[in-house]
C-alpha cells in the first residue's frame, strides 16, 4: 500500500516539477508584460506544489530524502508525469493548449482529492485547488480570445490543439495502483475527473469556436516512467547544477 | 488568530516582523503564523504558506529564527503546515486598511465556503480603487507582481492598482 502511494504522489508531484520548469523557460519571453508575470506565476505555484508532493513521498519513504533529493537526483525512468506536461514551448499557442488541458485535469484532480481519506493528500488538494482555480480561469480565457481572435491566431490555437490532443489520454490512464488507491478512497476517481474534463473542454471549445480534435490514438506510459524525446533534455538542464555541484547549499 | 493568549510575549515578537513584499503589514496580520509552542526552553513555531510556491516563505523562517534568537531563545523549530489552507478571511479589518493606505486594494470578499469556478465571475467583481474609491475600474491580469495580487486600472484617476486576491 506504501510503494502504491508513493509512486501516485510521485506522479502528481512530477507532473507540476516538469510543467514548472517549462513554464520557467519562457519567462521572459510572453506576449506583453502581464502575461510574462502571470505564466512565471503559475510556473511558481506549480513548483510549489511540486514541493509539497515530493515532501510527503520523503517523508513515506522514510530514508531522509528531502523534496530537493526527489526534484534533482533521479534518472529519467524514475520520473511519472505525463507525457504531455514535457511538450516545448513551440510558440504561445501550444503553451496555451498544454496549459488549458492540464489546468482543467488539476481542477478535477484535486476537487476530488479534497475529500481523499489520506489527510496530507487532501490537505495539499485544498491548498492546491484555490491557486489551480486562477489557472484555469486564466486558461480558459486564453482558449477563447486565441479561438474567437483573428484568423491567425484562430489556426494556431487549433494546430497546437490538433497537436497535443494525442498525448490528453496519458492523464488519464489507470492501472492497478492507482485503482487499489481509488478503491481505498485514497485516488481520486478517474472516471469521474475525466467526464468533468471533457465537459469542461467541449464548452470552452465551442465558446472558443474551435473544433474538437476527432483523434483518437493516445500515447500512455508517462505515469510508468515512459517518456518523450524531450525529457531527456527538460532533465539535463534541470540537473546541470546538481550535478555540477554536488550538494551545493546556499 | 490561533492561541495567542498562550505566550504573548513571542506573539508580540513576531508581531513586529514585517512581509518581506508588503512591510505595512506583519507576518502575524497576514496569518501565516499558526501556532506557538514553548516547551521547557525549545520554541516550536507551525506557520503556513500564503501561496504553495510563494518565495518570502523561505524568508519568513530565517526572519523568525533570528527575532527569536536576538531575544534570547535560542532553540528554536519552525514546522508547516497545509492544513487548514491558508485564507485571506484570517487577515483582520485593521491589516486591511493598512493595506488599503499602502495603495493594495484589500480582500474584500468571505471565503468560507470553497470558491466554486466560475469563469468570468471575477471579471465582473467590482474593486474599489485605492487611491480615489472610486468602483469605477477594470481587471489587467489576474496574476499581478506577486502570487497573491492581481492587476487592476482605475479608469477615474487613470492609474493602475493591485488587488490582494480573496482565496
Amino acid at each position: 500500500m506504501k510503494n502504491e502511494l508513493i509512486k501516485y504522489c510521485l506522479r502528481l508531484g512530477d507532473n507540476s516539477l516538469i510543467l514548472s520548469h517549462r513554464l520557467s523557460e519562457y519567462s521572459s519571453n510572453g506576449p506583453f508584460l502581464e502575461e510574462d508575470l502571470a505564466l512565471t506565476n503559475v510556473s511558481l505555484d506549480h513548483l510549489g506544489q511540486a514541493e509539497e508532493w515530493l515532501k510527503y513521498v520523503g517523508d513515506l519513504e522514510g530514508k531522509g530524502k528531502s523534496a530537493d533529493d526527489l526534484a534533482y537526483k533521479r534518472k529519467e525512468q524514475e520520473y511519472f508525469n505525463c507525457q504531455l506536461v514535457e511538450f516545448p514551448n513551440t510558440d504561445f499557442a501550444y503553451l496555451s493548449a498544454r496549459q488549458f488541458f492540464i489546468d482543467a485535469f488539476n481542477y478535477f484532480l484535486y476537487s476530488e482529492l479534497i475529500a481523499s481519506k489520506d489527510e496530507t493528500i487532501a490537505a495539499i488538494a485544498a491548498k492546491s485547488l484555490k491557486e489551480v482555480t486562477y489557472h484555469l480561469r486564466r486558461s480558459s480565457e486564453w482558449i477563447i480570445r486565441l479561438g474567437d481572435g483573428t484568423e491567425e491566431s484562430k489556426e494556431k490555437i487549433q494546430a497546437a490543439i490538433d497537436d497535443l490532443w494525442m498525448y490528453v489520454g496519458d492523464l488519464f490512464e489507470t492501472d492497478d495502483i492507482e485503482n487499489t488507491l481509488i478503491s481505498e478512497g485514497i485516488a481520486a476517481n478517474i472516471n469521474k475527473v475525466k467526464a468533468n474534463w471533457n465537459e469542461r473542454v467541449n464548452e470552452i471549445l465551442h465558446l472558443a469556436t474551435l473544433d474538437r480534435p476527432e483523434n483518437e490514438y493516445a500515447v500512455s506510459g508517462g505515469k510508468n516512467g515512459f517518456h518523450s524525446e524531450h525529457m531527456g533534455y527538460i532533465l539535463n538542464d534541470m540537473q546541470y547544477l546538481v550535478n555540477a555541484y554536488p550538494d551545493a547549499v546556499w | 488568530m490561533p492561541n495567542s493568549e498562550q505566550h504573548p510575549e513571542i506573539w508580540k515578537l513576531l508581531d513586529a516582523i514585517p512581509d518581506p513584499e508588503i512591510p505595512v503589514i506583519s507576518i502575524i496580520e497576514l496569518g501565516v503564523v499558526r501556532e506557538v509552542q514553548h516547551v521547557n526552553s525549545k520554541v516550536t513555531i507551525t506557520i503556513t504558506p500564503t501561496y504553495s510556491g510563494c518565495p518570502a516563505v523561505n524568508l519568513f523562517q530565517d526572519e523568525i529564527v533570528t527575532t527569536l534568537n536576538n531575544n534570547g531563545y535560542t532553540d528554536v523549530e519552525i514546522n508547516t503546515t497545509y492544513s487548514p489552507a491558508w485564507t485571506t478571511d484570517w487577515m483582520p479589518e485593521t491589516a486591511k486598511q493598512k493595506l488599503k493606505e499602502f495603495g493594495i486594494a484589500p480582500p474584500e470578499i468571505k471565503m468560507d465556503s470553497h470558491d466554486k469556478l466560475d469563469l468570468f465571475k471575477d471579471n465582473e467583481k467590482v474593486v474599489a480603487c485605492p487611491y480615489c474609491n472610486s468602483t469605477n475600474s477594470h481587471l489587467e491580469s489576474q496574476f499581478g507582481s506577486t502570487a497573491c495580487k492581481a492587476l487592476y486600472f482605475c479608469d477615474d484617476c487613470i492609474q493602475p492598482f493591485e488587488h490582494f486576491k480573496c482565496i
